[in-house]
């Protein structure tokens, strides 16, 4: 299946005002993980760093505060479904109460 | 062989084989396993990992149904550390590649993330380091079950290897075989440093990962004269250290000798030794270490226990123990410095930013006064029975050591209206700890009956050095030029005024300060009741012009590096063969 493989990248900002913190990670890494594609997240202005998005651990210390701009990247035979998931996740403050 | 280096809180030498521990008690019994355990190792760590989700599953629901989903997901987060592929991978590779125990593996991998998180820039993230030590703990439960031992049931003498000890950890120690203590944390001054040093076996603290670097069952020379900590020594230096301690020995033979004689300078000064306590149980070790009395009882220890507030007839009886257990001798005691310890903190809605310099010792006790008066009431009820002082910590201003003072009278009266004894000749002073007081000295000696130097709190706030922090530990130098200059003048501003000095911190205690505050005309030395043997001797072997002549001296450098080699180089002559 290797050469069908596509590589779909979307990107998210994170709204939360706590940042990308324990519970909005562990609902990240909850959807990435019903998803058969690999995941690898990166800051946008961090590019080096891609970490894995099925991983509660790498993704705490990508360490994304309020603001900071996630690019998704997705490969495997679901990617795009995946890279919509995760975005719509992030735009909808990855389902977590309004906070004060 | 590996060579590590920290600070040395209580010197001496130990061999013996290591024993790590967890900050929960938990023994890691040994580091590595055969290679055909590994399978093993492997279905203990899956079978510790999947108990541990289970137990999260069920603490869980039952959270979530009392107290909302909110506080449920933070157990969420715990079952997705636990479930996370990497760290997972982590371990089964530390176990398969390495031949690490299950138990090593997993507090070598969730300590590696540990130290990760306390890097994170973000403190919501960096809070998360208490979870992952839960984690940690709740795995190591499961793969250690029953084999957890407690040091307890030890039979030989071992070294004690671990990160943090709490202080009733270390309290307890006493009662083991552990021979010496190897810590990753603190700096020679921590709390826990003062209770090793109280304990009397070899202690090296503020070594870097030694945790992860030495494995448990592995031979270890504690080395706690030259501050080394030797693992897995090969055959010659095995030897060299079994010659050394042979001599060791012989040194400490030659000062339980010293034990009837009087701390007298050679041209007849006589200098006064006490001791520093911080269980009542302690008092009497002074007494068999020759200690003139007791300069120094920290009773915010009886606070620290873990069940709260001790009542006033708890207090009482402990502090009646210890002056009991002196006899005629003089006992300082200390109301308690609370606030700024690691139990007060936890324990605070929201912990202070900078403990050190927030509500703590004094002030938390006129903040707390029912608090602060039930300590009172006890002091002056125990104080009947023997000849006591009491002090003040932390005094910053004169209205604060009269509001102290005021509220030991109002329970003066208290109790006289009650018709209970207490010792009406208690005689009252406090704590020179603090910049602001020391350069007042004038000022309170008008007030005071003793004052009582405590160098470890005036040098960290003198040279703005958190002392229990091991980045900056090596910048706390009780030898600073500013230091000596604060010391000259209060020991002699109490001279003119008639009022009793003494000297209560570490430095009191170790050979190397001794000549330069006997020259400074410091009289009262105070120190943990293991240091009294060394201390005499060196005092009976000088005169006070020598120390007078090496004070001048030492006051006439400009660097603390300076002034240390020259007081290594003069006590060395005096003392040649003994580990400065």
């Amino acid at each position: 299946m290797g050469q069908h493989e596509e590589t779909v990248v979307g990107q998210a900002v994170v709204h939360n005002q706590q940042g990308l913190h324990a519970r909005p990670v562990m609902r990240f890494v909850d959807l990435a993980s019903t998803f058969e594609s690999e995941i690898l997240v990166e800051k946008a202005n961090e590019p080096s760093d891609r970490v894995d998005g099925k991983s509660v651990m790498h993704m705490m210390l990508l360490c994304s505060p309020k603001g900071t701009v996630l690019r998704i990247h997705a490969s495997g035979a679901d990617a795009r479904q995946a890279v919509d998931a995760l975005v719509d996740l992030a735009r909808r403050h990855f389902d977590m109460e309004p906070e004060s | 062989m590996e060579i590590l280096t920290g600070n040395t809180v209580c010197s001496g030498l130990a061999m013996a084989e290591a024993v790590l521990l967890d900050a929960e008690d938990y023994r890691i019994p040994y580091r590595e396993v055969a290679p055909e355990r590994l399978e093993d190792e492997l279905a203990l760590f899956e079978d510790a990992r999947s108990a541990s989700i289970d137990e999260l599953q069920h603490i869980k629901e039952q959270v979530g149904e009392a107290q909302g989903h909110d506080v449920a997901d933070v157990f969420s987060w715990h079952i997705g550390v636990l479930n996370d592929t990497p760290i997972r991978g982590a371990i089964e590779e530390l176990i398969r590649n390495r031949h690490y125990s299950a138990a090593y593996a997993t507090s070598t991998v969730m300590r590696g993330q540990q130290r990760r998180f306390a890097h994170m820039p973000d403190p919501v993230l960096a809070e998360r380091i208490r979870d992952l030590h839960d984690i940690e703990r709740r795995l190591l439960r499961h793969i250690l079950g029953h084999a957890a031992e407690d040091l307890d049931h030890l039979t030989q003498p071992v070294v004690l290897v671990a990160h943090d000890l709490t202080p009733s950890q270390t309290a307890h120690l006493h009662e083991t075989a552990v021979a010496a203590v190897v810590l990753e944390a603190g700096g020679a001054t921590s709390h826990t440093a003062i209770l090793l040093r109280a304990l009397g076996r070899p202690a090296i603290v503020g070594v870097q990962d030694v945790a992860t670097r030495i494995g448990g069952g592995e031979t270890v020379i504690v080395d706690a004269v030259s501050n080394l900590v030797i693992a897995r020594p090969d055959e010659s230096t095995l030897a060299q250290y079994r010659d050394q301690q042979r001599t060791y020995s012989r040194l400490t033979l030659e000062l339980d000798e010293l034990l009837d004689l009087e701390p007298v300078t050679r041209d007849g000064e006589r200098i006064f030794l006490m001791g520093n306590i911080e269980f009542p149980a302690e008092a009497s070790a002074c007494v068999a270490k020759g200690a003139d009395g007791v300069g120094l009882y920290r009773t915010e220890y009886l606070f620290l226990r873990g069940d709260g507030e001790p009542s006033e007839e708890e207090q009482y009886l402990a502090y009646r123990e210890a002056i009991e257990a002196v006899g005629d001798r003089w006992i300082t005691i200390r109301s308690f410095d609370l606030g700024a310890d690691k139990a007060t903190q936890e324990a605070q809605y929201e912990p202070e930013r900078n403990p050190m310099l927030g509500l703590r010792s004094i002030r938390f006790s006129l903040q707390n006064l029912d608090m602060f008066k039930r300590q009172l009431r006890a002091v002056l009820r125990a104080s009947a029975v023997g000849r006591v002082r009491l002090m003040f910590p932390l005094i910053v201003s004169l209205m604060e050591f009269r509001q102290a003072r005021m509220t030991l009278h109002d329970a003066m009266e208290d109790l006289e209206e009650e018709g209970l004894a207490f010792g009406h000749d208690l005689q009252v002073g406090m704590m020179m700890e603090t910049p602001a007081a020391a350069l007042q000295c004038k000022d309170f000696v008008r007030e005071v009956d003793f004052i009582s130097i405590g160098t470890n709190d005036l040098v960290q706030y003198m040279l703005a050095v958190d002392r229990s922090n091991e980045r900056v530990a090596r910048f706390y130098n009780p030898l600073h030029p500013s230091i000596l200059r604060v010391l000259r003048d209060m020991i002699r501003t109490c001279k003119r005024a008639g009022v009793d000095c003494s000297l209560c911190g570490e430095i009191a205690g170790q050979a190397v300060y001794t000549l330069l505050l006997l020259g400074l005309g410091l009289r009262t030395f105070s120190m943990a009741p293991g240091s009294i043997p060394e201390i005499k001797k060196l005092i009976r072997l000088t005169t006070l012009t020598n120390a007078q002549r090496i004070a001048r001296r030492a006051m006439s450098f400009e660097t603390a590096r300076q002034i240390g080699n020259y007081l290594r180089d003069e006590t060395r002559r005096i003392l040649p063969y003994d580990p400065i």
